[in-house]
């Protein structure tokens, strides 16, 4: 079985591997397949089986293909890094072999059961270096322990034999996750053995005798296709191995923004000490970092954890006596005209508005070129936001940035942010990167998003609908509220699909509130205008209608209404 | 600019001597740039005359030759360094500026997403450098700004007519200068900098547009691409590119840029600051792999620059020699100290006698004094070593297989890293070159003494005198081969004398036996000697920098900085502090090996790590959960599993922290396939 701690070993060596090694491996994996192949021929073996090998050995190769590359830009690994940043870049990106859900909780109880109980839980701090050397030994046996404990907590077995039916394509796969079905899983087991005593997902490749180089090279042309059609299998199907459990389920109010907030308030900080040390590591480097922005750089930070409060005191400790703008990228509604509002205003005290922002920016570069006593420093948090990740926004900025007398000092939080630039944008905006991880939680920057968890407060909703319905007409009012109840009265049935037109006009010439159907198509018009509600068309071709608001807020909405009338 | 915030006293002067260094430097890019891309302006310039020039003299073949509409266009193919091409469009267009037109217009296209935008742009361009060179009074300005409104060709063609009546009469009226240095109707240049990117419609529309129009204004198109000349082709149909005149006109590749600029930078004495082996490496590494740009390349150059006399204290010697002997008379007593302690130092006080070491470690003055005289070694070394790593890349160079690398830098690099005589690839070069021909070995040889010749040191006084014995001992040999030669042929004749196959059979075995003998012919033996000398050349001079004293004065070794800073690895950095904390948050509690991590991390790795085991989508109840299970585990409150399904307050708050936190770092987002679902957006979701 594929433990969790089996690969992604953190001290990862990087060696340089040369070609032929590569390639010799490669070849080894593919006469390994060749082989199972023929076992295939004459065994009629499993599908999987060979497609978990084919996975395992993409793997390899990805791996030694980054671990080449990697290698070829030179040096990283001999250069004391220190911080260990010479994680292979496959590591990072392979291919993972497939899981299902059960795992999650596998790995829970094991990650929760290897330190603190083990040994006494009050002390965690005394013991926690005794358990880990015994860690690696153990941490099979642990897991294979808590697999045959069958979990002291009901849910996630309840939730592994649920898996256990499901189609017998997703069935071959949970047979990777183990423990789910005990008689397939020894079943599996027995055919595979009989082929050559190989389990499919431990056999190493690299273990495996050396075959002929003849075929490696075919063999290496449809593994690539392989990898291809393996991607879009797994991603057309659109049955998911999890479980249907829901929130609602769980019997747990969610938690307002408010209430979240205290808690999290409440709830001491992790590693306060280690993170206070970091943070003084990053402060140390702001001299540095003046000096290089001065020089015509800009700075890029990267690295886990908020760097806001670290700009923030760049800014308090450094650019005290300089003018300077802070842009809060992680503002939901902040945008690059905004920016170049500030700095045409603000900065230059120029009144008067622009046609476009290439306009604009053009005047700003003008003034700028002109005037060389005005400097300008612009801290940007979360430069790769929704709203700035944008090309246009990017190529704006990154042509400000390029100004000399402009200094940027930026952070990017998101893993794919590098791909927001190109070769041109890059050398714009001439960065040098510098990792700052501080692990301080995100706090300011997630506070704007709408996090599926968080219960949306809807009071905004709320006012905005009665304060539209006002200025409406009776009439109009009672539509509104007839769809409103028919909304209510489904919401039990998760698959409404909405009022069909046909349906509601009836209704509501039965109210008398209409009298064709044109006057109720010319209110609706008004609705969607206000973004009151929402048309879609059914499979059938019938148009349906639906309030785009949650049930709660509708039921408030009504009931205020009832007052008001 | 006074941010260093070192204790030392004398960071004014290395800030000062740092910038002046930088400024040098780049001037000198700047100069070499100019120096390659001349050629390729002077063809371009001289095409811009020659295409216009019936224009200038109205003859019928003018007429009939644009009666076919065809634009004269330049095809500029400047390889796939982008980031370089701003650079070389800059120059250029000062250049048509100064020698051929006023009239130029650089559009790129991300400012041309329509024809309209096109237009607006290239009048705005046009008549704004009109106003520059003729420096019209503000009523024109006004009526420019006008005729911006309203942007057709016709009105360009106007704007272009009144424009070249005015300078007409003008320079009748007044003096020739501008005549002299422009035509009386200069072409209008139109540069299309990345011809690739720009729309298809836009250009169709543009040179349809404008070859209508070719009679009324001399229109000249230059576009700049990125990949090959083909894509003209297929970006434009056949009905388009037929009303093109095109030129080929082909840029100096990247490459080759790069090796002068390393041979101007690098390999010589003029700059005292110097790359180590991998520093270079690292540079190198990033303009192969990943941009080809020499921007980039001289940009991590200033880094490294700037880095050096940042962190090493002792870089405020790092200068030409002269003023390095004035500073190390002044050096404090806390520099000093920073001398006895680098490594390459203290190897050399080891080495010296133990009095003498007593000296070095306790007189300031004593230790001066050596300084400047070691500093003198250094520079000498650095002379020497120059001109004699050319000399043996003239060598190594035209071996077959290159052994020791094509290019000067792979040399160079190699003679960095170690004693390069001490490699493989030297043995076998050696070899290869022991069985060099006659002409090319002298060759060679000629070019090696043209090297030192030319070189500045002055030790090579004798060896140049030993090549050149060298090559007259070649050029006796050669003159003796030809009197052994007819020796041989009379031999030869000697033998069709005999008829007897007995006489012949003996004459022949006794030649082959002369032969056998004479293995090493004359020209064999001065091939190994010279050989040999050379090798003793490259052992004499050759050392790699790393074992000369101070060498850390002027070599910049700290190539993980500078890799870190240009080539950084953003998602790397986010993995391990993931994956493992203890990288950074040095707390026993979180260390932990092999790919797990202890329960007691912080909540985002551990929700990272339950995340990981998760499909393409995750359900929030069993993750949440699952978090759950850890955290009370970690925090060792004795919870029964019967309650485990009411999860806490507060972890429920951390919980929705963390997954928030992974999804602003983009690890999930919210799906609407199933309630209360996430989908992964990482790879590894099968």
């Amino acid at each position: 079985m594929s433990q969790p701690e089996g690969k992604g070993s953190g001290a990862l060596e990087v060696k340089f591997v040369p070609d032929e090694e590569v390639l010799k491996h490669i070849a080894d994996d593919a006469g390994v397949k060749v082989r199972k192949d023929k076992t295939q021929l004459t065994v009629s073996v499993k599908r999987f089986v060979k497609k978990l090998e084919n996975i395992s050995d993409d793997e390899a190769q990805e791996i030694l293909e980054e671990k080449n590359y990697v290698a070829a830009l030179g040096i990283c690994a001999q250069d004391p890094v220190g911080n260990g940043s010479s994680v292979s870049g496959g590591e990072v990106y392979s291919f993972q072999t497939p899981k299902c859900s059960s795992k999650m909780a596998e790995l829970a109880s094991a990650l929760a059961q290897t330190p603190g109980q083990s040994v006494a839980p009050e002390c965690p701090e005394k013991t926690a270096k005794t358990p880990q050397s015994s860690k690696r030994s153990s941490s099979n046996k642990v897991q294979q322990r808590s697999k045959k404990k069958e979990f002291v907590s009901t849910t996630p077995y309840r939730l592994r034999k649920r898996l256990a039916a499901p189609d017998p394509y997703l069935e071959s796969e949970s047979e990777y996750s183990a423990s789910c079905s005990e008689e397939e899983d020894e079943e599996d087991q027995k055919e595979v053995s009989a082929v050559g005593r190989k389990t499919p997902a431990k056999t190493k490749a690299a273990s495996m005798p050396p075959p002929r180089n003849t075929l490696a090279k075919k063999i290496k042309e449809d593994k690539m296709s392989n990898l291809v059609e393996e991607y879009f299998e797994a991603h057309s199907s659109s049955k998911v191995l999890t479980s249907d459990r829901t929130l609602q389920k769980l019997q747990k109010r969610r938690l307002n923004q408010q209430t979240l907030h205290d808690l999290l308030k409440k709830a001491p900080l992790a590693y306060a000490a280690e993170i206070k040390e970091l943070n003084q590591q990053h402060e140390s480097l702001f001299s540095k970092w003046m000096l290089q922005l001065h020089l015509g750089f800009n700075i890029l930070l990267y690295g886990l954890g908020s760097k806001r409060d670290l700009l923030e005191k760049f800014r308090t400790s450094v650019l005290q006596d300089s003018v300077h703008l802070v842009v809060n990228g992680y503002f939901p509604s902040i945008t690059v005209r905004s920016i170049l509002n500030s700095i045409t205003e603000e900065v230059l005290d120029h009144i008067g508005t622009f046609r476009s922002p290439l306009d604009q920016l053009e005047f700003v570069i003008k003034r700028f070129k002109e005037d060389s006593s005005l400097e300008l420093y612009v801290l940007i948090h979360n430069l790769d936001s929704q709203m700035l990740r944008g090309e246009r926004s990017q190529q704006i900025l990154a042509q400000l940035s390029s100004l000399p007398s402009i200094y940027l000092i930026a952070s990017i939080d998101h893993i794919n942010a590098p791909l927001m630039w190109d070769q041109a944008k890059l050398s714009l905006y001439n960065w040098l990167w510098y990792e700052t991880t501080t692990f301080s939680p995100y706090v300011e920057e997630t506070s704007y998003e709408n996090s599926l968890l968080v219960q949306q407060s809807g009071s905004l909703a709320l006012s905005s609908l009665t304060h539209v319905l006002r200025s409406l007409t009776l009439n109009a009012r009672g539509i509104f509220r007839l769809l409103a109840q028919y909304q209510l009265e489904n919401k039990d049935n998760p698959s409404y699909p909405g009022l069909s037109f046909q349906d509601f006009y009836q209704q509501c010439r039965e109210a008398f509130l209409v009298n064709s159907d044109l006057t109720l198509r010319a209110q609706l018009t008004e609705f969607r205008d206000h973004k009151l509600i929402r048309t879609k068309r059914g499979t059938d071709g019938v148009e349906y209608l639906l309030i785009p608001v949650d049930d709660s807020t509708l039921t408030d909405f009504l009931e205020k209404e009832d007052e008001d009338v | 600019f006074g941010e260093r915030k070192d204790d030392s006293e004398d960071t004014e002067l290395r800030f000062v001597t740092c910038q002046s260094l930088w400024h040098e430097i780049k001037s000198e890019t700047e100069q070499i740039q100019e120096d390659l891309n001349k050629q390729l302006f002077d063809n371009l310039v001289s095409f811009l005359r020659r295409s216009h020039s019936e224009f200038q003299e109205k003859t019928t073949k003018w007429t009939c030759q644009m009666k076919s509409r065809e634009i004269p266009t330049a095809a500029l193919v400047l390889g796939v360094n982008v980031t370089d091409h701003d650079l070389t469009f800059r120059s250029l267009s000062e250049v048509l500026q100064n020698n051929v037109t006023p009239y130029i217009a650089l559009l790129e296209a991300k400012d041309c997403p329509g024809i309209k935008n096109l237009m607006q742009k290239l009048m705005g361009q046009l008549m704004n450098c009109y106003i520059d060179v003729e420096s019209l009074e503000d009523e024109d300005y006004v009526q420019v700004s006008q005729n911006r409104i309203r942007c057709s060709m016709t009105s360009l063609i106007n704007w272009y007519e009144s424009v070249t009546k005015k300078t007409d009469s003008e320079t009748l009226s007044k003096k020739r200068t501008s005549s002299s240095r422009h035509w009386q109707s200069p072409p209008v240049v139109v540069i299309f900098k990345d011809m690739e990117s720009f729309t298809t419609k836009v250009l169709q529309d543009f040179i349809v547009i404008s070859s209508q129009h070719i009679r009324e204004l001399p229109l000249v198109l230059i576009f700049g691409i990125a990949t090959s000349p083909m894509i003209i082709h297929s970006l434009l149909p056949h009905s388009v590119s037929s009303l093109l005149c095109i030129e080929l006109f082909q840029s100096l590749s990247c490459k080759e840029h790069l090796s002068t600029i390393i041979d101007k930078l690098l390999l010589t004495t003029q700059f005292p600051f110097k790359l180590g082996e991998k520093v270079l490496q690292v540079l190198i590494n990033i303009f192969l792999y990943h941009d080809f740009s020499v921007q980039n390349f001289i940009k991590g150059f200033q880094l490294s620059v700037v880095e050096h006399f940042y962190s090493q204290p002792l870089s405020v010697l790092c200068c030409q020699l002269v003023d390095a002997k004035k500073r190390v008379d002044s050096l404090s007593h806390d520099q000093c100290e920073n001398i006895r302690r680098l490594p390459s130092f203290r190897r050399y006080v080891e080495s010296q006698a133990s009095e003498k070491q007593i000296a070095l470690l306790t007189a300031d003055n004593f230790l001066k004094e050596t300084i400047q005289k070691l500093l003198e070694d250094l520079h000498v070394y650095h002379e020497n070593y120059v001109s004699v790593l050319r000399c043996l890349h003239v060598f190594t160079s035209s071996l077959p297989k290159y052994p020791l690398g094509k290019q000067i830098r792979e040399l160079h690099c190699a003679c960095l890293e170690n004693r390069v005589w001490e490699t493989e690839e030297y043995e076998s070069s050696l070899q290869l070159a022991r069985m060099l021909n006659k002409s090319d070995l002298v060759t060679l040889l000629q070019q090696c003494v043209e090297i030192f010749v030319s070189s500045s040191g002055k030790e090579f006084g004798k060896t140049v005198e030993k090549l050149k014995e060298f090559l007259t001992q070649f050029q006796t040999l050669e003159a003796e081969a030809f009197q052994e030669r007819d020796v041989s042929v009379s031999s030869q004749k000697e033998l069709q004398k005999t008829t007897d196959l007995y006489h012949l059979q003996k004459t022949l075995l006794e030649l082959k036996e002369s032969r056998r003998s004479k293995k090493l012919t004359k020209f064999e033996m001065l091939r190994f000697e010279v050989v040999d000398y050379i090798d003793s050349l490259v052992r004499n001079y050759l050392v790699p920098a790393d074992h000369k004293t101070l060498h850390e004065i002027v070599y910049f070794n700290s190539a993980s900085i500078l890799r870190a800073h240009l080539n950084a690895a953003p998602r790397i950095a986010l993995h391990t502090a993931l994956n493992n904390p203890y990288c950074y948050l040095k707390n026993q509690a979180l260390k932990s090996d092999g790919g797990s991590i202890s329960n007691k991390a912080p909540d985002i790795c551990i929700v990272y790590k339950l995340h990981l085991e998760c499909g393409r989508l995750i359900n929030l109840v069993d993750w949440l959960e699952a978090f759950s299970t850890v955290v009370m585990a970690a925090e060792g409150s004795k919870a029964d599993a019967a309650s485990s399904d009411q999860v806490d307050d507060t972890i429920h708050a951390r919980f929705i922290r963390a997954v928030s936190e992974l999804e602003l770092l983009g690890f999930i987002k919210p799906s609407k396939q199933k309630t209360d679902h996430v989908a992964r957006l990482t790879w590894g979701g099968c």
